[in-house]
């Protein structure tokens, strides 16, 4: 294993599966690895790691590296960040990638400080293209742009990282699509010693209890959402979406502004600080339409807007526009579903 | 016993509420239009500080920031609150970091602040809501880091115990001392102002701010040694030019662009029975719903 050049990708491996952060990347990884015209690898780090490989190399992955030792799991971040330190020194990607979650955030900064590498969070697209220095007039060949909003949500900015490698960049999950490969698309195994990358003395922190919740709420994958803003009023104004949304057979989503004033949970956050969603219907309640929100639904098929300003932002990425009240509308879509549905 | 605890915060631009007023007609922000506040889960973060204080009479609360000379307004805030004293790290040689070239800078300086047990920050600022300086800092100092902080249970015997907020759950972890803990915006809200800390230290100053006074009000803050806050540069904290500023920042900004939402044509409709369930009708038939 010597300079490889390569991209990869982190995979999160908790309770037997890949996370789904990791296989959009993994897609996405794909792609910029064929621009690139370099490989695909992934990197999973923890314990009972029999067999993940068959997990990952559906999505395309040419190398898997599996690194298992029964102190590597549940995560902490010495010990992760140390095995990728030292790997990435040994086998120089060019090009790393990881979920923005709980864990990516906090591995990925660790391993870009102690190598020097630059580090672009939250990434909502990239890709590969040239970059000219507009000091040195440099000229760069197949950088990865890393687009990410900046300020709120009111900017895009495009960063790139000339000189230092690996280029590495976190995206949330749901941003990137997954899609298979191909199902009977096999790589490479390389089992590597754990001894060999991490020291005892990483073992700094201790977990001495955990309590890990699957989350009942599912936004991500449902077809219909029910979504409301501050303009809901309250939390018991939430229950009337909630109903709608039983009533249609959907879920109940927010904004940020929304979740802040304690409406709802913070699970259902939509926007770029929340989760991405594409739904068939959006149903926007009291919603005005920042930015940092319409970046995290704008891709859904159909958009209903109810708002009492008939000038809300989100008013023009809508398809219908309904101008009232949420507490005189919902009832009334939930009376007229229930008369017309068979 | 008594703890030097380092509370790392920001000065940001209010991006929360961005009006439009905010937004200049050719679509760039209006800096000048948006408020400077203290980074909300600094906030958070300087609170759980105030309470190990709390806990443990005789410990020393010092809050560090790095930007403008203007951000020690936010020093100024935090002692108000309880925290003691605080510096500055300024300098137009600092200007156009990313997260490596702060992270960095601020190391250099919790160095020169020297002997300390715990340092504490917010998880993320606003303006840039990376969460890469706190975990950076930590291996920059060779510390380990506790991030998504919502509650400090306990300090003893060189160690901490502290329970941290993932997306999933919830997890409790042991570091041992000295190490980085960041805060998450769950944590508990900070204390407000102290009426009497108000008066008491509301002269307080950094040496260029103390410049620009009068000759007795100068006197006053010179009788006052708690009332100098620190203003420290660049080569101050002995920081090496070339991993500073924008020379030491690896990440450039290629280009930044506004958002421009594609605009759908929209068909209104008023809250009126009739065009409800035509819509509903609609929505069934083509099988979006039902």
């Amino acid at each position: 294993m010597s300079d490889n050049n390569n991209l990869i990708v982190y995979c999160e491996f908790d309770d037997g599966k890949i996370a789904d952060v990791s296989l959009e990347l993994l897609t996405k990884g794909r792609s910029l690895a064929n621009d690139l015209g370099v490989k695909l690898e992934a990197i999973v780090i923890g314990d009972n790691l029999k067999n993940v490989e068959d997990q990952i190399f559906p999505y395309g992955a040419d190398v898997v590296y599996k690194v298992e030792d029964k102190r590597l799991y549940p995560y902490t971040s010495n010990p992760h960040a140390a095995v990728l330190i030292n790997l990435f020194k040994q086998i120089k990607p060019q090009v790393c990638l990881m979920g923005a979650t709980s864990i990516g955030r906090d591995l990925g900064p660790r391993v870009s400080s102690c190598l020097h590498s630059g580090l672009t969070a939250d990434c909502t697209s990239l890709e590969i293209g040239p970059h000219r220095d507009p000091k040195t007039g440099k000229e760069y060949e197949n950088l990865l742009y890393q687009i990410r909003p900046a300020f709120g949500g009111n900017i895009v900015a495009t960063i790139v990282n000339p000189d230092c490698r690996p280029q590495m960049a976190t995206v949330r999950e749901g941003v990137m699509k997954k899609e298979i490969v191909n199902p009977d698309h096999r790589g490479e195994v390389i089992n590597l010693k754990a001894s060999d990358y991490v020291k005892d003395e990483d073992f700094v922190v201790e977990i001495i209890d955990r309590h890990i919740e699957k989350s009942k709420i599912n936004i991500k994958n449902s077809p219909i959402i029910v979504a409301g803003g501050y303009g809901v009023g309250s939390k018991e104004n939430f229950q009337l979406l909630h109903k709608l949304a039983d009533t249609l057979g959907g879920e109940v989503g927010a904004s940020r502004a929304a979740v802040d004033a304690g409406f709802t949970e913070h699970d259902r956050q939509i926007g770029q600080t929340g989760v991405t969603v594409r739904p068939k219907l959006y149903i926007a309640c009291g919603i005005s339409g920042q930015i940092q929100h319409i970046a995290g639904m704008q891709d859904s098929s159909i958009i209903i807007s109810i708002n009492n300003d008939p000038n809300a932002p989100i008013n023009t990425i809508a398809d219908y526009v309904i101008t009232g009240n949420v507490e005189d509308v919902v009832p009334k879509l939930i009376k007229y579903y229930k008369k017309n549905s068979k | 016993m008594s703890l030097n605890i380092i509370v790392l915060a920001k000065q940001v631009p209010d991006t929360r509420n961005v009006g439009k007023d905010a937004m200049k007609e050719d679509g760039t922000i209006n800096r000048a239009a948006l408020p400077a506040i203290f980074n909300p889960e600094d906030l958070n973060a300087l609170e759980q500080a105030l309470r190990l204080k709390d806990a443990h009479p005789g410990s020393k609360v010092t809050l560090l920031t790095m930007g403008l000379p203007r951000a020690a307004e936010i020093i100024r805030e935090a002692i108000f609150r309880g925290a003691d004293t605080g510096i500055v790290l300024t300098d137009r040689a600092l200007g156009g970091a990313d997260t490596l070239a702060t992270s960095y800078s601020l190391a250099q300086a919790v160095k020169k602040i020297g002997n300390y047990d715990v340092i504490i920050g917010g998880r993320q600022a606003i303006d840039g809501d990376t969460a890469q300086v706190g975990p950076q800092i930590a291996e920059k100092l060779g510390l380990p880091q506790v991030t998504y902080a919502e509650e400090i249970l306990d300090v003893a015997n060189g160690k901490i115990t502290v329970k941290r907020r993932l997306e999933n759950g919830v997890e409790t972890v042991v570091a041992p001392l000295p190490c980085v803990v960041t805060v998450n915006g769950s944590a508990p809200e900070c204390r407000p102002r102290n009426a009497r800390r108000l008066m008491q230290y509301k002269r307080a100053v950094t040496p260029s701010e103390k410049a620009q006074l009068s000759a007795e009000e100068q006197a006053i803050v010179d009788a006052r040694p708690d009332l100098s806050l620190g203003e420290w540069s660049a080569a101050y904290v002995e920081a090496d030019p070339e991993q500073i500023g924008l020379p030491g920042s690896p990440t450039k900004v290629k280009s930044i662009e506004n958002v421009v939402f594609t605009a759908k044509e929209s068909l209104r409709l008023d809250d009126n029975d009739e065009q409800i369930e035509d819509l509903i009708k609609d929505l069934i038939a083509n099988h979006t719903i039902g």
